[in-house]
C-alpha cells in the first residue's frame, strides 16, 4: 500500500482539473511541434526565416487572460516591398492561431497591437508573409503568472 | 453588445500621412474553452473578424480566433492621400455586424 | 522612423517594467491620465492610520497594467463606463423618469459625490453606498425596481457616477450619525481572522503588503478604484463582490452584498484610502 488516501486525493484532482480543460481533440494545449508543422505549411515546406520581424510581449504577464502583443515589420508597403499578413500563434494555448492581420497599401505600415489570452507560459510566434512569398518569424516567451488567491 | 465600439481617429492628417486607428468593442468573446456549472462547453461566440476601409477601399483586417482577449482592442495604421470617411466593422459567429464610421479631414 | 520610434518606446516601456517587477517594491510613478488628470496615488494616511503613506493598487501593477488605465480610450472599464452612461439617461418605472430627469448632466451634478460615499443614511440608519443610492432613488423616486446586486445596470452605472470623481481625493465624513460606530465594526472585522485559512484583511494587506503571494504583488487593498475592471474577469467588479471573493479564498462563508458586516468594512476601508483619488473604473490583474 503506498498511496495514502491525500494521494488519492490529489491524484483525483489532477485529473479532474485535467479533464476540465475541457477539450475536443484528444490534445490539451498545442505543442511547439503543433505550431512549428502550421510555419513550414505557410512557408511552404522548410521554416521561415527568423528576422525583419518584430514581435513584443511582456516579459511576464500579470494575468494570463489579457496580454498586450504588438508586432511590425519594417516595410515600405509600396511596390515590391509589401507584407501582406502577419499570424500570431501561441504555442502552450488549447487552440495555436490567435490572429492573422491582413495589410493593404493603405496601411502605410506593416504592424498592429492588440491583446490575447494566453493559458500559460508559452512562446508567441510572429510569422509574416511577403507579397513576394517570402516568409519571416519572431517568437518571444511569455510567463503567466497565477494570482496568488485573486478571488 | 452594450456599447456603441470606441475608434479613436485623428481628426486631421496631412496628405500622405500614416496615421495610427485604435478601435476597443465590447463584447465576451467567448473562447469555447470554458465549462458552464454543469461541466458542458460553453460554445464559442467571438468576433471573428475585424475590417477597416477609407472610402470604401480596404485598409487593414483582423481574423480573430478565441484567444483575443475579451472587449478586442485592435490598433494600427493607416496611409491617408485625401479627405474622407473610414468604416470600421466587426462580425461575430453569429453573423452579428457591428459598424462604426469616422471622419478625417486631410490637406 | 515613427515606426522605429513606436518600437522603441514598447520596448523602453517594456524594459522599465523588468526593472519594477524585480524588486518588491510598488513603482515610483505618477499616473496621469489621458496626460491631463493628475492622479493621487500616494497621500499622507489619515491620523491614527497603521501605514505612514496610503498608496494605491495601481502602483503595485505591472507596467502594462498600469498603461491601460492611463489611457480612457484603452481602459477596457470605460465600456461599461459608457454603458452607464446610456442607463442613465434611459427613462425607467413608472414616473417616467430617468437619472437625468433630476440629476441632469452627471459631469456636474455627480462631480465628486463618489470621493464622499458610503455616507449616513438617516432614513435607513445605516450607511449608503453608491448601489444602495442608486436602489433607492430607483424605488423611492422612479417607481422602479432596485438593481439586484451586481445585476442590472447596478455596475455601469455605479461605474459611471463614481468616474464623474476621477482625481477627486477620496473624504468620507465619520462625524454624521453612527458612522464613527460603523467605523470601529469595521475596523474589528479588519483584523478578525477568518476561514479555514485564519486570515484577516491585515494579514495579507497591511502585514504583507509590498510582498507576494505566489505571483501576485499585495497592494494596501485600498478601494478607490472600484467597481474595478479586473483583467481576470475581464470584467467590471464592484467593490462588495471582491469583499466576499477575498473572504471565501480564506475558506469561510462569505457574508451577503451590503450586509451589516460588509457595509462597516467598507466604511472603515475606504478611511483606509483617504486622500487617494478615485481611480474608478481603475484597472487591475
Amino acid at each position: 500500500m503506498n498511496m495514502n488516501r491525500r494521494d488519492a486525493l490529489a491524484l483525483g484532482a489532477g485529473a479532474a482539473a485535467f479533464a476540465l480543460t475541457g477539450l475536443a481533440g484528444g490534445q490539451a494545449f498545442a505543442s511547439a511541434e503543433d505550431v512549428d508543422k502550421k510555419l513550414m505549411e505557410i512557408a511552404g515546406g522548410s521554416m521561415p526565416e527568423m528576422g525583419k520581424v518584430m514581435l513584443a510581449t511582456p516579459e511576464i504577464a500579470e494575468n494570463g487572460n489579457t496580454v498586450p502583443v504588438s508586432v511590425s515589420v519594417e516595410s515600405a508597403m509600396a511596390g515590391g516591398d509589401m507584407v501582406e499578413s502577419i499570424t500570431l500563434y501561441a504555442d502552450g494555448n488549447p487552440n495555436p492561431e490567435v490572429v492573422t492581420f491582413h495589410f493593404t497599401a493603405l496601411s502605410g505600415a506593416a504592424q498592429a497591437n492588440t491583446r490575447m489570452r494566453l493559458a500559460k507560459t508559452q512562446n508567441v510566434v510572429a510569422v509574416a508573409k511577403m507579397a513576394d512569398g517570402s516568409t519571416y518569424m519572431d517568437k518571444k516567451q511569455v510567463k503567466v503568472t497565477i494570482g496568488g488567491c485573486g478571488g | 453588445m452594450a456599447s456603441k465600439p470606441r475608434v479613436k481617429v485623428p481628426k486631421k492628417a496631412a496628405p500622405g500621412e500614416v496615421i495610427t486607428i485604435k478601435t476597443l468593442i465590447n463584447h465576451k468573446m467567448e473562447s469555447g474553452q470554458r465549462k458552464d456549472g454543469d461541466g458542458n462547453l460553453i460554445p464559442r461566440m467571438i468576433i471573428n473578424k475585424f475590417t477597416a476601409e477609407f472610402n470604401g477601399q480596404p485598409v487593414f483586417s483582423a481574423d480573430m480566433h478565441g484567444a483575443i482577449s475579451a472587449n478586442p482592442y485592435m490598433e494600427f495604421t493607416a496611409k491617408v492621400e485625401q479627405s474622407g470617411t473610414f468604416k470600421f466593422t466587426w462580425v461575430d459567429d453569429e453573423g452579428s455586424v457591428y459598424t462604426t464610421e469616422s471622419e478625417i479631414t486631410v490637406g | 522612423m515613427r515606426k522605429a520610434l513606436m518600437l522603441s518606446a514598447f520596448g523602453a516601456v517594456l524594459a522599465a517594467g523588468l526593472a519594477g517587477y524585480a524588486g518588491a517594491e510598488p513603482v515610483d510613478e505618477k499616473l496621469v491620465i489621458d496626460g491631463e488628470i493628475e492622479m493621487i496615488t500616494k497621500a499622507p494616511a489619515p491620523e491614527g492610520h497603521p501605514f505612514d503613506e496610503v498608496l494605491s493598487g495601481w502602483l503595485f501593477r505591472t507596467v502594462e497594467t498600469r498603461a491601460l488605465e492611463a489611457d480612457t480610450f484603452q481602459n477596457p472599464g470605460m465600456l461599461r463606463v459608457e454603458e452607464g452612461e446610456a442607463i442613465w439617461n434611459t427613462v425607467e418605472g413608472t414616473e417616467g423618469k430617468s437619472c437625468a430627469s433630476c440629476h441632469g448632466e452627471a459631469a456636474d451634478s455627480m462631480k465628486d459625490i463618489g470621493a464622499h460615499y458610503p455616507k449616513w443614511d438617516p432614513d435607513a440608519a445605516r450607511p449608503i453606498n453608491i448601489e444602495l443610492q442608486i436602489n433607492k432613488c430607483r424605488t423611492e423616486r422612479m417607481g422602479a425596481e432596485a438593481y439586484k446586486f451586481d445585476k442590472g445596470g447596478q455596475k455601469p452605472l455605479t461605474a459611471y457616477i463614481k468616474h464623474q470623481s476621477l482625481g477627486t481625493p477620496v473624504a468620507i465624513d465619520l462625524s454624521k450619525g453612527e458612522m464613527q460606530s460603523w467605523w470601529d465594526k469595521g475596523k474589528e472585522l479588519y483584523y478578525t481572522r477568518f476561514g479555514q485559512l485564519n486570515l484577516s484583511c491585515a494579514s495579507c494587506h497591511e502585514l504583507n503588503s509590498g510582498k507576494f503571494i505566489r505571483a501576485d504583488h499585495l497592494s494596501q487593498g485600498q478601494v478607490n478604484g472600484f467597481p474595478t475592471y479586473r483583467l481576470k474577469q475581464a470584467d467590471l467588479v464592484s467593490l462588495h463582490n471582491r469583499f466576499r471573493g477575498c473572504i471565501r479564498d480564506t475558506r469561510a462563508e462569505f457574508p451577503a452584498a451590503f450586509s451589516d458586516e460588509l457595509m462597516a468594512l467598507e466604511v472603515y476601508v475606504t478611511w483606509r484610502g483617504s486622500g487617494l483619488s478615485v481611480e474608478t473604473p481603475a484597472v487591475r490583474q
